[in-house]
């Protein structure tokens, strides 16, 4: 399992870990832009759809074209109040839920993967090998299928319906450890920590006060996957939660979606649908916050190499 | 090989860095494991309750057409599906690497969201665009007096599904490519420069062996997210039931064995093959993907 | 804006109740159910109108939206008692959620929402109390003989039923009007009427359907079929019998005639030909005139309620399609307390809210009821439809019986009798491969199988 590591480590590492700064020279090109707008449309079609239809009636989503506008009100702020005030304002509580599980279980997870690929990437301890085999055997087997023998541990454990049912497994990323792996391996040069240790540098406090800022743009990208990851976790809440005060948003929204299927049930498909407009906002605030870091962190290893 | 890790003493100090993890790995990942497999070996009847049986269980896995269909649909899936998304993935990164895009952070973020959309949404909305009836697709052959072809429909659900999944991961691999290719130092693009080297040959000879990794890497999780291809069938079977059955991917069979049908035990035989299969193939990639060099 | 007022009412009532219900909680609530699945009464109504008193928790898994309305008033009458009602998925998930639960042997709710389809697995997995303990028997004329029987199973009595769904047609009379086509009574009309509609716009189609285990059988039911034979563990599957025969004669045409909209039923596509006409008629249960005029509002005074169709000219057949009861767990904490929420629920001051909610009921109180049969439907374009929905109750023909492994079996439909709606394969084909597979399940899973 080593080798790939080794590939991955790629052949640069003895070259001075300099960055390449944007280059201002370089001609734009309107035919490539072009191309690649061909993604972006295919990309956003949906994302459209769901922007115009958030803007309908439930009684206009059912008579208008799916790719304007109704002709109908025009419902998109109403719409927005009846999200957030509909059964006692649920769907704030499970934002709030969402929220908990993203801080606690993204965080968490980051913090993990970091440490973990940080002590990967520049130890050599016993049983290191069988680490990675290990964690990529263990992915390999179908998260589904172990819902249940999951669920069993989890109830004896007496953790489920709690949010920790949900918070703890999100807190593994092996993606993200594979990420920290390759990154650390890289950002981190090894002169710097002999560097500290000759110095008498504890590792935690070496860990701390040098490592993690050099790492600072891998961080931002797992973060940023484990948030996306924690906010749109679906299967295990479902599986995990009964309570609908505990649920996050995605299970609420399925939630919302199905009750029209039943006797006597409600349709309320425009709310699903502002409800699932209001539920990507967030995200993607936190990546447009997020991605600026990103890439002064970026800039900032080149400035200091 | 290099070692590329400094090579100190053998010791225990990374393990109070890797610990953590391995603590919580093994309690969410190892542990249930460890209980499918203890389950695979006993059978729960409704009528009759828990015996030990072995290893029957296996050996009904390995005769199951439903099993073995389900695993060819997902390896059809795979060698079509995955190659188109990493290949546009690539094309993208590359291109907005480049440094030639306008607006080269809008279309890094763009592309990316659909990957933040929840796939209960994601079903909403491409249920919507594949509707024969009064969706997209019936939009736009009334329009153009066209007939294309019902996409929920068994010869064409593979590739809807496939479609899906190309938008939701095209943005999240095209980002992992991206900033594998952020790490590669000027110098040496500077040194191809002074050589002549045009961009595609800057492409070939340095961008594409530097990002190698992210490659496999990228490709070996595609592999694992193929074969455990759950979600966009799940949700979609509403829709179109007849062409997704309850034994369509090997997880939904697993998934279905075991709430449908309470076959616990069989359920995390078929989870244990399964994950035994990918394993293989996931190993075999990985070491092709570094042996080429 | 009244009803939000009226929401923070409720609200503030529940708040107070919780408050009353934490002080009680210490009480001892569960006076002990002897034997518990033992078949005689062993609760007496007396114990049951104690513990309502006495007060405690009660944990109800449903997703039937009338019941929030009747938990409110429920807990306004019995102020010590304190209902958590969780809508934990509805349907199948629901079911998972339980089996779940089972298996795990902690978190069960005292009271589950339940199909009448289901209810035979669950007591057959002994996952329910046996409602002979409270004398529930005495029960049996308050109900009609389509639920009541329902919720029967092997000599136990597994739940009270909750609502019903004694089935109609119901149909866009606008479309039909302007078709010129009459409104079916046997189903040899309805088949020319799907083709006269289908002819005259090949938009418009008299239904839809994909293919649902639910449907198939409760046509199968009205057609005089009887499938399933269950004695105990012993289990048999036969639809090459008489009443199968008569449904797949029909249904094959309008399949092989593509006389069905391909949609299926609950997506936003079905709701939109609903509202929009291009679906032009549904048979299903008496529940849904709810689920018209909240979700597909637009239809509002186009449409009708039927008689069901007959296969027999003249006839007056009819099946149950749908429709749920409560069911008492078997670890229930407070099972006492429970079967008087049951009782309150589904015959007492509950079954009333929830009609005045919409709900149709099981109680043959409410079908005999003037003001009920005389309500006027809007939607229905003033149509006094609860007398159609009270005939075919009466109709519902005897001798029904689903499969303990119907949750399962329902779950195949699709692969197997599925085919039939997208490929060549006959339904009679699919109907076999159906039996087969569920047989060898049945087998599997320790049943005899005939």
């Amino acid at each position: 399992m080593t080798t790939m590591v080794t590939a991955a480590q790629a052949p640069e590492t003895d070259e001075a870990p300099t960055r390449r700064g944007k280059n201002p020279r370089t001609k734009k090109s309107i035919v490539l832009t072009l191309l690649t707008g061909i993604v972006l449309i295919y990309s956003l079609l949906p994302l459209v759809w769901l922007l115009i239809n958030s803007t309908k009636t439930q009684d206009g989503l059912f008579t208008s074209f799916g790719l304007w506008f109704d002709d109908g009100p025009f419902a998109f702020f109403s719409n927005i109040a009846d999200t957030l005030t509909y059964n006692d304002g649920i769907f704030l509580r499970w934002l709030g839920n969402t929220l908990l599980y993203v801080v606690i279980g993204a965080g968490g997870a980051t913090f993990l993967a970091v440490l973990a690929g940080y002590g990967l990437a520049k130890f050599d301890f016993v049983g290191k090998k069988a680490v990675f085999a290990i964690v990529i055997g263990a992915v390999a087997v179908p998260g589904t299928a172990l819902a249940v023998p999951t669920f069993l541990m989890f109830a004896k454990l007496g953790l489920t319906n709690t949010p920790w049912a949900v918070i703890i497994p999100s807190l593994i990323t092996p993606f993200g450890l594979y990420l920290m792996w390759t990154f650390a391996a890289e950002a981190v040069p090894t002169e710097i920590l002999e560097a500290a240790r000759v110095d008498g540098s504890g590792e935690f406090r070496t860990f701390f006060r040098i490592v993690l800022p050099l790492l600072a743009p891998g961080i931002v990208t797992v973060l940023l996957f484990s948030m996306v990851a924690t906010w749109n976790n679906y299967f295990l809440p479902l599986i995990m939660l009964r309570d609908p005060d505990w649920y996050p948003l995605t299970l609420g929204l399925n939630a919302w979606n199905a009750q029209a299927a039943t006797a006597g049930g409600e349709a309320i498909f425009n709310l699903v649908i502002t409800g699932s407009l209001l539920t990507i906002i967030p995200l993607l605030a936190a990546f447009l916050l997020l991605q600026r870091y990103w890439q002064s962190g970026l800039a900032a290893g080149s400035v200091k190499e | 090989m290099a070692e590329l890790a400094v090579r100190r003493r053998r010791s225990w100090t990374g393990w109070r860095f890797v610990g953590p993890f391995m603590v919580v790995f093994a309690l969410v990942f190892l542990a249930p494991i460890a209980y499918s497999i203890y389950l695979s070996l006993f059978k729960t009847r409704l009528i009759g309750g828990t015996s030990f049986v072995g290893l029957d269980n296996y050996q009904q896995a390995l005769t199951d057409p439903s099993f073995w269909s389900s695993l060819g649909r997902v390896s059809l899936f795979l060698v079509v599906q995955v190659p188109i998304m990493l290949f546009i993935a690539l094309l993208v990164a590359l291109a907005i690497d480049s440094g030639r895009l306008h607006g080269s952070s809008f279309f890094r973020v763009t592309i990316f969201l659909p990957y933040a959309v929840p796939a209960v949404v994601a079903a909403l909305m491409w249920g919507f665009m594949y509707g024969s009836q009064f969706g997209l697709l019936a939009s736009i052959n009334d329009q153009f007096g066209w007939s294309l072809p019902d996409l929920l429909s068994p010869s064409w659900i593979l590739a809807s599904i496939g479609n899906i999944n190309t938008w939701e991961f095209t943005g999240y691999n095209m980002l992992i490519f991206y900033s594998a290719l952020r790490t590669i130092p000027g110098s040496l693009y500077e040194s191809a420069e002074i050589d002549g080297a045009g961009e595609f040959r800057k492409i070939t000879a340095i961008k594409l062996p530097a990002i190698r990794g992210a490659l496999v890497v990228a490709t070996i999780f595609s592999i694992i997210g193929s074969f455990q291809l759950f979600n966009e069938p799940s949700i979609l079977q509403q829709l179109a039931p007849n062409a997704i059955t309850t034994d369509f991917t090997p997880n939904l069979y697993a998934y279905n064995l075991s709430f449908s049908g309470q076959q616990y035990n069989y359920s995390a035989t078929v989870a244990i093959v399964m994950g035994i299969i990918t394993m293989v193939i996931a190993y075999v990639v990985q070491l092709r993907g570094t042996k080429e060099r | 804006m009244s009803a939000l007022t009226r929401r923070r009412l409720l609200g503030a009532a529940l708040a107070s109740a919780v408050t009353i219900g934490l002080a009680a909680c210490g009480s001892d609530d569960d006076s002990s159910t002897g034997g518990g699945t033992a078949a005689a009464q062993s609760v007496s109504d007396a114990d049951v109108e104690a513990a309502l008193q006495a007060g405690g928790n009660l944990t109800v898994w449903a997703w039937e939206p009338t019941l929030t309305k009747v938990v409110a008033e429920f807990q306004k009458k019995y102020p010590k008692v304190k209902v958590n009602l969780a809508n934990v998925g509805t349907s199948a998930d629901q079911y998972t959620a339980l089996q779940n639960a089972f298996q795990a042997g902690s978190g069960i709710p005292d009271v589950a929402q339940i199909e009448y389809y289901a209810l035979p697995q669950f007591a057959l997995q002994k996952n329910l109390k046996d409602l002979n303990a409270f004398g529930a028997a005495s029960l049996k004329d308050q109900y009609n003989t389509g639920p009541w029987n329902s919720v029967n199973s092997g000599g136990g009595i597994y739940g009270l039923p909750m609502d019903s769904g004694p089935m109609a047609l119901f149909y866009n009379k606008e479309v039909f009007d302007k078709y010129k086509v009459e409104v079916p009574k046997t189903w040899t009309e309805f088949l020319e009427a799907a083709r006269t509609i289908h002819k005259a716009d090949p938009k418009v189609y008299i239904a839809n359907d994909t293919g649902d285990a639910g449907f198939v059988t409760s046509m199968i039911w009205q057609a005089g079929g009887k499938p399933y034979t269950v004695d105990g563990e012993n289990v048999g599957i036969n639809f090459a019998d008489a009443g199968t025969q008569e449904f797949v004669k029909v249904w094959q045409t309008l399949i092989s005639e593509k006389l069905l909209a391909p949609i299926t039923s609950w997506s936003d596509q079905w709701f939109q030909g609903l509202a929009n006409g291009s679906i032009a008629s549904l048979a299903t249960g008496a529940w849904m005139p709810a689920n018209f005029v909240t979700s597909a509002a637009s239809g509002s005074g186009k449409w009708r309620a039927a008689e069901l169709p007959q296969y027999t000219a003249g006839g007056t057949a009819s099946a149950e399609n749908g429709g749920s009861s409560l069911a008492i767990t078997e670890k229930a904490a407070a099972s006492t307390l429970a079967y008087g929420f049951l009782k309150y629920a589904n015959q007492g001051d509950g079954v009333k809210i929830r009609v005045d909610n919409g709900a149709f009921p099981a109680t043959s109180a409410t079908l005999n009821d003037p003001n009920w049969l005389n309500t006027e439907f809007d939607y229905f374009g003033g149509q006094k439809a609860n007398e159609v929905f009270a005939k075919s109750a009466q109709g519902v023909v005897s001798g029904w019986t689903y499969l303990p492994v119907q949750v399962y079996s329902n779950s195949v439909f699709n692969d197997t009798v599925g085919k039939a709606y997208v490929s060549n394969t006959t339904l009679t084909d699919g109907l076999k491969a159906w039996q087969d597979q569920t047989l060898n399940y049945a087998k599997d899973q320790g049943f005899t199988v005939k």
